[in-house]
């Protein structure tokens, strides 16, 4: 069990201080490959590309937290975007179009809540079933077509700036601050810990298990929805496909910023830290002129090396 | 030994039910040559299914058997079209999946790393590893002594279908026969008690990644050997279809029971629904979510059966009456 939740004072938080390493180490090997890295218009570019991955992250770090996983995200994000194009292009405002795409999205996150409590099937097969449904909704709706030509200020969205900051970096960093204090700081946020320590002893104590578990998933699948709506804003088109293997990229950033995939230990701070090192080499290696699957080695072997090192971690220092 | 056969039923209701809905809508299903389909199109999906019914029952998970399959069809058409005698393609197609799966074997056993994780990590650097060897290219004009392993029939029956049904008998009879087999089922169960026991619990975690990746290399010859080409992305969502078929056979996720024969229903049960939808004439747009659907019904009645919101007593003890 972690000592994470409970913060005695005096522990060395290891996985952030390997994460910030790593971060540090990636940084200063980018910066040697290209000199266009450490520049604050390339920082923003890191950011825009990464705030989809890290809404869904967000969500994705509470239901692992809770013990749980969400394989759906990925689907989520494309259904949310062709609701949102499918009723744009049938005449409705954009706005009210959009915001009915998250709606969607957090409908889909109640489903999977729902099936999950109260069908007690586990969420790894609930959110693989889903994952297909939703993914076959969005193609059922669309017919396979992509919806476009949305309104100027709505693009803005995914492709405008405030000053020298992306847009979707604004909402991203709202949502950080709102997640990070309702699960560092209120009661929700304990009893999502709880659940994810040990179930039975949280029911027996008092808290609303089921409950809070249908809240974690409709707010990963509100997220991925909002994730859905900016995407479709950034690339000014929805498509069925959208997001397809998102899932895989949200884990990883939430495994590689500490959380154990048992449950019951992660923060938020480590999925940001999680999601910038994934960022940070994505980018870098780019800007190297090294290609795609190159970097998808480089991530994987990070991520493999960064969860063994915390493993090495746990076993020296008994908190296993 | 007392084994539920109580998913095993549902399945084959939920079977029957679309059966006599077939029937009656789409009379055109049941011809020999589309029951043939079926079972050629779920072989590759049955055998890698097997070896992972072995990992599931242990309590862990493979989700990098796409990439493995990618990198297998790979090894496969490479050596194929280099001349390979075809019994040495066969080798190195199992010999690649097997190492795969020492790998994620080792790092899930003595690191303690968990299985959804190592094999999150294998499987980006597997698919990286195969873009970077072939240059994300093709491979086209496979001959025609490989196509035939996957296109060609003995005895009246597709070669893929008895590749399936060997290792489906093999895979049940060594599950419930051999002392390996049983102790897959104790350390899934409950690793300290195996332990105690005297089951050497980390080898076991080996073995069964060992076991999955040599049955993915082995599926490949039931997969990669139907086309004419390989591609580079091949294998993406199979670990989907491979897990979905695992559990709706009544495999528990966290461990300690399933069965070869169940996964095998589990494929059946995917296969059936793709192509009955077809005969049905659903828009093939649609196809997707209503067989998402139909899984996670199968899934739901399952789970109501044990339950006991919903009895299936009478077909149990019918059942226990016929064995």
């Amino acid at each position: 069990m972690s000592a994470k939740p409970t913060k005695p004072g005096f522990n060395v938080p290891w996985s952030e201080v390997v994460l910030v390493t790593g971060l540090i180490i990636a940084v200063l090997y980018m910066n040697s490959l290209s000199p266009a890295f450490l520049s604050p218009s390339n920082f923003f570019q890191i950011t825009r590309i990464s705030a989809e991955i890290g809404l869904i992250a967000l969500g994705m770090t509470l239901v692992i937290i809770t013990g749980g996983i969400d394989l759906s995200v990925g689907s989520i994000l494309g259904l949310s975007g062709i609701v949102m194009g499918f009723l744009y292009t049938a005449g409705l405002n954009i706005w009210l179009a959009a915001l009915i795409g998250v709606a969607a999205g957090a409908l889909c996150g109640l489903i999977n809540g729902q099936l999950i409590t109260r069908a007690g099937i586990p969420p790894l097969i609930v959110t693989l079933a889903t994952l297909a449904i939703f993914r076959g909704l969005a193609l059922g709706i669309s017919q396979a077509r992509s919806f476009g030509n949305y309104p100027k200020e709505f693009l803005a969205l995914g492709a405008g700036y405030a000053g020298p900051i992306p847009t979707q970096l604004i909402v991203f960093v709202v949502l950080v601050i709102a997640v990070g204090l309702i699960l560092a700081q209120s009661t929700l946020g304990r009893f999502i810990y709880a659940i994810g320590n040990n179930a039975t002893a949280a029911r027996f104590s008092g808290v609303p298990v089921n409950r809070v578990l249908v809240l974690v998933y409709t707010l990963s699948g509100a997220l991925a929805g909002l994730a859905g709506v900016i995407f479709t804003a950034r690339v000014s088109s929805a498509r069925s496909d959208a997001g397809m293997g998102n899932e895989l990229d949200a884990i990883t950033a939430v495994v590689l910023g500490g959380a154990s995939i048992a449950g019951g230990s992660g923060s938020i701070v480590g999925t940001l830290l999680g999601l910038l090192l994934v960022g940070v080499v994505r980018n870098g290696l780019t800007l190297a002129f090294i290609p795609a699957e190159q970097q998808a080695i480089i991530i994987g072997l990070i991520l493999l090396v960064a969860v063994l090192l915390n493993q090495v971690i746990r076993l020296r220092t008994g908190r296993g | 030994m007392y084994v539920d056969r109580g998913r095993e039923l549902s399945i084959i209701f939920f079977l029957v039910l679309l059966g006599v809905v077939l029937a009656v809508f789409a009379p055109g299903f049941y011809n020999p040559k589309n029951a043939s389909d079926i079972l050629v199109n779920i072989s590759y999906i049955t055998i890698a299914a097997i070896g992972m019914t072995a990992v599931i029952i242990t309590a862990q998970i493979d989700i990098s058997v796409g990439a493995i399959l990618a990198a297998c069809s790979t090894v496969a058409g490479l050596s194929a079209k280099a001349g390979v005698p075809i019994p040495l393609v066969f080798l190195y197609s199992i010999g690649t999946g097997a190492a795969i799966g020492l790998i994620n074997g080792l790092l899930v056993a003595y690191a303690r790393i968990p299985s959804i994780i190592v094999t999150l990590g294998t499987l980006t650097v597997i698919r990286g590893v195969i873009i970077l060897l072939t240059g994300g290219t093709w491979i086209y004009d496979l001959p025609a002594n490989f196509r035939a392993v996957g296109t060609g029939n003995t005895l009246g029956l597709p070669n893929p279908v008895w590749l399936m049904l060997a290792t489906l008998l093999a895979g049940a009879f060594v599950f419930s026969h051999t002392r390996w087999g049983r102790s897959l089922y104790a350390v899934g169960s409950n690793p300290a008690a195996a332990r105690l026991a005297g089951i050497n619990v980390e080898r076991t975690y080996v073995s069964v990644f060992v076991l999955v990746g040599a049955l993915v290399g082995l599926a490949t010859m039931a997969f990669a050997t139907r086309f004419t080409t390989v591609q580079s992305n091949t294998g993406q969502g199979f670990e989907f279809l491979v897990i979905t078929a695992v559990v709706v056979g009544g495999t528990n996720i966290f461990g300690g029971s399933g069965t070869a024969f169940g996964s095998f229903l589990g494929a059946l049960l995917v296969g059936v629904t793709g192509t009955a939808l077809t005969f049905l004439h659903a828009s093939a747009y649609w196809e997707q979510a209503l067989q998402g659907l139909f899984i996670l019904l199968a899934v739901a009645l399952d789970a109501a059966r044990r339950r006991g919101a919903l009895d299936f007593g009478w077909a149990t003890r019918l059942f226990r009456r016929a064995a």
